[in-house]
């Protein structure tokens, strides 16, 4: 396509313009970070190319927590032994609190029967070991050894032995990741335990949580314990969640700054508990919807009578 | 003889296969789970910068951009994150290339950690723009280690490439 009319010789061609090619690319992955996060539909691709480049993850991974694991059989003994004695000695004291436990809980149904409350569904979970923290620094997120495959699904809770952790924000058909509660993205709704006062606590990031919107004279004192409340339907009721460190009341907008810090071990890797998904409740607009139905299907009735 | 990076030393040519193993290798490397420990470098963005100001005709935007959704995918990033990142820092090499190569290693350094800063410049801003939290200053410690590899990652990559040194008194070259 020269001006002589005919093509240059094959060691001259280079394909498009280095800019136009640029333009392309550059707005290509553009319009992906707009549809990725505006939309989030491009899930479909990251689980293809996720399935492919999985093995090679598997790979790089496995090595490093076979070495984790050799250096905890080997090197620990000791560490083991005196944990043992330790163990023995609170499993003690549990099974004491256990039988206590036991009889409160016999009362507690009766009590509820007797209240006709529904009772606390007890719900199951599926231990998951965290693999490693995900590689992007931009937010606080986890990859544990469970995926789809095992019957992990998104929104799940993720527990550990003192508290929750976070919660189940993508499934791939191996792994699954979690988002801490750390995260500046990630909101639980929460209960100051010992004034029952209902907040929203988001992450602060650098291992912090922060309880926003509450006014500058709200009743939480450092020390309080903070729970899930489980408003949301999506955590349980009663799960430890914080610890407020500090308050302070001297801010320019009218409201508390509370800083708070994990109770559960965040941001330490280990075992964790996939929590299944909360039974939905019965709320009140599904109630509305089956009321109004039923009127519409009286209404029916009574045209068709007529 | 040592090998040497003189202007004057003649190399063979790259081969794909290589130019393909040491990505993969780079990528690999990557997998690591290292978590927040900013020293790591990227090695994807490292090994792929010198190919671009290497072999600008072979290694371009397109193989950054491939490379980049795949790094997307593996650290669970925003899409296009790594890949706009990617293919502005090997425009840039590809662009420079001649002028880089003209200088000794330490010099040449000095011109790609501009790039690999830029590289992570980018990714920042993508990510406060998307609202997520700033790692901090010592995130870019990342590109200042980068840039102290490039000499040893020269001497490596171009490793195959060194025509074996016999003395021929006939031969032209």
């Amino acid at each position: 396509m020269s001006l002589a009319g005919h093509e240059p010789p094959p060691f001259f061609r280079r394909g498009p313009a280095p800019l136009v090619k640029l333009f392309v690319l550059v707005s290509l992955s553009l319009t992906m970070l707009v549809v990725d996060h505006r939309f989030r539909t491009l899930s479909f691709v990251r689980q293809v190319v996720g399935v492919a480049i999985a093995p090679l993850q598997l790979a790089i991974a496995e090595p490093l927590v076979w070495l984790d694991r050799s250096y905890a059989n080997f090197g620990a003994l000791t560490d083991a032994q005196q944990q043992n004695v330790a163990l023995r000695a609170q499993l003690k004291e549990v099974q004491s609190r256990q039988l206590r436990l036991q009889s409160l809980e016999t009362e507690n149904d009766r009590l509820r029967t007797l209240m006709q409350l529904k009772t606390r569904l007890a719900t199951q979970g599926k231990v998951a070991e965290i693999l490693y923290a995900a590689r992007d620094v931009f937010d606080r997120r986890v990859v544990i050894d469970k995926g789809a495959a095992q019957g992990i699904d998104e929104g799940q809770p993720v527990v550990d032995e003192r508290g929750l952790i976070g919660q189940v924000t993508r499934v791939l058909p191996l792994f699954s990741e979690v988002r801490l509660i750390t995260d500046k993205d990630q909101a639980v709704p929460v209960q100051v335990e010992r004034s029952g006062l209902h907040a929203v606590l988001f992450g602060a990031g650098a291992s912090e949580l922060e309880i926003r919107f509450l006014a500058a004279n709200t009743d939480v004192q450092p020390g309080d314990v903070v729970s899930t409340s489980g408003l949301d339907g999506v955590f349980l009721p009663g799960l430890p969640v914080a610890r407020v460190k500090r308050v302070e009341r001297e801010s320019a907008d009218g409201f508390a700054r509370i800083v708070c810090d994990p109770i559960a071990g965040v941001e330490n890797h280990g075992q964790v508990l996939v929590l299944d998904k909360r039974a939905p409740a019965p709320t009140l607009s599904s109630d509305s919807a089956t009321s109004s139905s039923d009127k519409k299907s009286d209404d029916k009735k009574s045209a068709g009578g007529r | 003889m040592q090998p040497t990076n003189r202007s004057s030393r003649i190399l063979q040519p790259v081969r794909y296969g290589f130019i393909l193993f040491s990505l993969l290798g780079a990528f690999a490397l990557n997998q690591l789970p290292v978590g927040r420990f900013y020293f790591m470098p990227d090695w994807v963005a490292l090994v792929l910068l010198f190919w671009c100001v290497r072999e600008p005709r072979r290694v371009g935007m397109f193989s950054a951009f491939l490379l980049g959704v795949l790094m997307d995918v593996a650290f669970g990033n925003l899409f296009g994150q790594h890949p706009l990142a990617y293919v502005v820092m090997a425009y840039l090499g590809a662009a420079l290339s001649r002028r880089i190569l003209w200088f000794p290693l330490s010099q040449q350094a000095l011109h790609v950690f501009p790039l690999l800063l830029g590289c992570q410049v980018w990714m920042v801003l993508i990510r406060l723009v998307a609202g997520d939290e700033f790692p901090g200053v010592t995130y870019f410690a990342s590109s200042v280690v980068a840039a102290l590899l490039w000499t040893p990652l020269t001497f490596l990559l171009l490793l195959p490439q060194f025509r074996p040194v016999d003395k021929d008194e006939n031969r032209p070259i």
